[in-house]
C-alpha cells in the first residue's frame, strides 16, 4: 500500500500553491494567434469569388448556347446596364426607398417581436395559446396577407410595412421565447442562490443568456422582412415612389429582361451585405461565449 | 476554523438556543423528500434528521442515488420537503455545484461581482472586493478572461469566489472538485482549508470519495441508498492540516469505506 503513496510534497515550501495555480493555467484552453489581417480578408474572399465566376460561367454558358435567344441576356449586356444604371440618381433613389422600408420595418418588427416575446416567455398562460399562435403566424407565407394588407392601407407604404412586420416580428419573438426556455437550469439555480429574484434574475441571468437564440431569430427575421418586402413592393406599387421592387415589376411591364436581371443583382447583394452582418453578429456573440472556437 | 465535533444527531432540538452568535445549526428534522407520484414515485430522502452546528464542516458521503444533492437542494431551498422541517439557521447559503456554473457572457470577475452587485454593493466596492476575492483565490490577474478561457481548475476558482462573494453563513458543495484531476483537487482542499480558517463557515460537502470526506470534514455522514437515511456518523479527531495521503486520514477512510460497503451488500447492488 504505501508503495503506492504518491511522494511527500513539502507543501511549506513559499510558492507551492502559486506554481500548482500557474501549472493550472497552462491547462488552460490556448488562444488561437488571429492570422494576420490580409490572410484573413483572402480566407473570406476567395469562395465569394470563385462562386461569382462559376454563376457567370454558366450564364454565359446558357446565352451562348441560343436558348431564348431573343430575350435571354447574357451576363454582358447585363452588367453594362447595370453600370450605366448606377451611374443614374434613378437606380440609388430606389435603393434609398427600399432601404428605408426594410429598416423602418424591420426596426418595429423587432419591437414587436421583442415586447410579445418578453411578455409571452414570463406570462405563464400566455405561453400555450400565443406560443402556438406565433409558430401558426409563421407557417402563414406573409405574400397571402398582402391583399388584406392593402384593403386596410391602401395602396400605401404602412400596407408594406404591416406585412413586413407580419412576416418578422414572430421569428423575434421565437427567437428569444426560446432563449428563455433553454436558458441552462444550472445556470437559474446559480442564478437564484446568488440572490437574483425577478427582473433582476431577467436583466442579468435570462436576458444575456438567451442573447444568442435571440440574435438567430433577428437573423430569421430579417431574411422574412426582406422576402416580404420585395414581395410589398412587387404587388403595391406605389406610383411615383420608385423602390427596388417597383423598378423591378415596371421593367416587367417594359419587357425589358435586362433591367429585370439588373436589379435582381442589386437585390440579391443587398439581400447578402445585411446577412453578413447578422452572421458576423451571431458569430461574434458565439466565440464570446466559447460557444465556437475564434477564428 | 472551529473544529468542533457533534453530537448524534437528536431530532428534537429544535428550541436548543443559537450556536455561535446570531445564526442557528443547519437542521433537518424528519425530512423526507418524494419525487413524482403513484407507482412512479421515487423517496430520494427518507426520515433525515441531521444538525450541523455554526462552523462546522460536514461531508455527507454516500452511493449514487443517496439524495445527497437531494439534501443540499432542500437546505438551499430550491427545493421543498414533501415532509419534514428544514432550516438553513437563517443565514445566507451559498451553493457550489460540481459543475462551475459561470456565467459564460461574463467575464471570470464579471462573475464575481455579479454576485456583489446582487448584495446591492455600490460599484467601487464591488471592484475591490472582486479583487480581494480573486486574490484569495489565487487567480489574480486572470479577471479579465472568459470561463472558456480558463481551465477546469480555474473554473472552479473563480466559482468559489463567487460563493464567496456572497459572504453566505452556510456553503453548500455539490462535489465541487469530483470533476478535477486529482493533483488540482489537492491544491483547492489546501485552498478551501486557509479560506475556512479566515470564516465562520458552515459547510456541508458532498462527495462520493471518502478520502477526500476525511480530509476535510470536521465529520463525516453516511447515507444509505434509495431511499436516503443517515446510517453512520464518523467524527474526524485528525487535528489540521491533514493530507489526504496521511495514514490517520486513510485509516479513518478504510473504516467509512467498511461502513459504505456492509451497506451497499446489504442493499444486494
Amino acid at each position: 500500500m504505501a508503495a503506492n503513496m504518491p511522494p511527500p510534497v513539502d507543501k511549506s515550501v513559499p510558492g507551492y500553491v502559486e506554481k500548482l495555480t500557474y501549472l493550472e493555467s497552462l491547462e488552460a484552453p490556448s488562444e488561437q494567434r488571429s492570422r494576420r489581417l490580409a490572410a484573413r480578408v483572402w480566407g473570406g474572399l476567395w469562395p465569394i469569388g470563385l462562386a461569382i465566376l462559376i454563376v457567370l460561367a454558366v450564364w454565359q454558358l446558357i446565352h451562348l448556347s441560343g436558348w431564348k435567344k431573343a430575350i435571354f441576356p447574357g451576363p454582358g449586356a447585363t452588367l453594362s446596364n447595370l453600370w450605366h444604371q448606377l451611374q443614374t440618381g434613378l437606380l440609388w433613389q430606389a435603393i434609398a426607398t427600399t432601404a428605408q422600408r426594410a429598416i423602418i420595418g424591420f426596426a418595429l418588427a423587432v419591437l414587436i417581436g421583442a415586447v410579445v416575446g418578453a411578455l409571452v416567455s414570463r406570462i405563464k398562460p400566455l405561453r400555450a395559446a400565443v406560443g402556438s399562435l406565433i409558430t401558426g403566424l409563421q407557417t402563414l407565407p406573409s405574400i397571402a396577407w398582402f391583399p388584406f394588407a392593402i384593403i386596410l392601407f391602401g395602396i400605401t407604404t404602412q400596407a408594406i410595412l404591416f406585412v413586413i412586420i407580419l412576416g418578422a416580428a414572430p421569428s423575434v419573438a421565437n427567437g428569444l421565447i426560446a432563449g428563455v426556455d433553454y436558458t441552462p437550469p444550472l445556470l437559474l439555480k446559480a442564478g437564484k442562490m446568488m440572490g437574483l429574484r425577478r427582473l433582476s434574475l431577467y436583466r442579468y441571468l435570462i436576458l444575456p443568456a438567451s442573447l444568442p437564440a435571440f440574435v438567430a431569430g433577428l437573423k430569421q427575421g430579417w431574411a422574412f422582412a426582406w422576402r416580404s418586402l420585395m414581395a410589398g413592393e412587387l404587388l403595391v406599387a406605389i406610383a411615383h415612389v420608385p423602390s427596388l421592387g417597383f423598378s423591378l415589376e415596371q421593367a416587367l411591364q417594359l419587357n425589358d429582361a435586362v433591367g429585370i436581371l439588373a436589379y435582381m443583382i442589386v437585390i440579391l447583394i443587398l439581400g447578402l451585405l445585411v446577412d453578413n452582418v447578422f452572421t458576423r453578429v451571431d458569430r461574434a456573440v458565439r466565440v464570446r461565449w466559447g460557444i465556437t472556437e475564434g477564428r | 476554523m472551529v473544529r468542533q465535533v457533534s453530537s448524534v444527531t437528536v431530532a428534537d432540538r429544535r428550541a436548543a438556543p443559537p450556536v455561535g452568535g446570531q445564526r442557528d445549526s443547519v437542521r433537518l428534522t424528519a425530512v423526507s423528500k418524494v419525487f413524482g407520484r403513484g407507482e412512479s414515485a421515487v423517496r430520494a430522502l427518507d426520515n433525515v434528521s441531521l444538525e450541523v452546528p455554526p462552523g462546522e464542516f460536514t461531508c455527507l458521503i454516500g452511493a449514487s442515488g443517496c439524495g445527497k444533492s437531494t439534501l443540499l437542494s432542500l437546505v438551499a431551498g430550491l427545493e421543498q420537503p414533501t415532509s419534514g422541517e428544514v432550516s438553513a439557521g437563517g443565514g445566507r447559503v451559498a451553493f457550489m455545484f460540481q459543475e462551475p456554473a459561470l456565467f459564460p457572457w461574463l467575464t471570470a470577475a464579471g462573475n464575481v461581482e455579479l454576485a456583489l452587485r446582487a448584495r446591492g454593493l455600490g460599484k467601487a466596492e464591488r471592484r475591490q472586493r472582486t479583487e480581494e476575492l480573486l486574490d484569495t483565490v489565487h487567480l489574480t490577474g486572470f479577471g479579465g478572461k472568459r470561463p472558456h478561457q480558463l481551465s477546469g481548475g480555474m473554473r472552479q476558482r473563480v466559482a468559489l469566489a463567487r460563493a464567496l462573494a456572497q459572504d453566505a453563513d452556510v456553503l453548500l458543495m455539490d462535489e465541487p472538485f469530483g470533476a478535477l484531476d486529482a493533483m488540482t483537487r489537492d491544491v483547492l482542499h489546501d485552498e478551501l482549508d486557509r479560506i475556512c480558517a479566515g470564516r465562520q463557515l458552515t459547510i456541508l460537502f458532498v462527495t462520493h470519495n471518502v478520502r477526500e470526506a476525511v480530509r476535510l470534514g470536521d465529520r463525516v455522514i453516511v447515507l444509505s441508498s434509495r431511499p436516503g437515511r443517515v446510517i453512520a456518523e464518523f467524527a474526524v479527531p485528525i487535528e489540521g492540516p491533514r493530507r489526504i495521503d496521511s495514514a490517520p486520514v486513510a485509516e479513518l477512510a478504510a473504516r467509512v469505506t467498511d461502513r459504505l460497503r456492509e451497506e451497499m451488500g446489504r442493499d444486494g447492488s
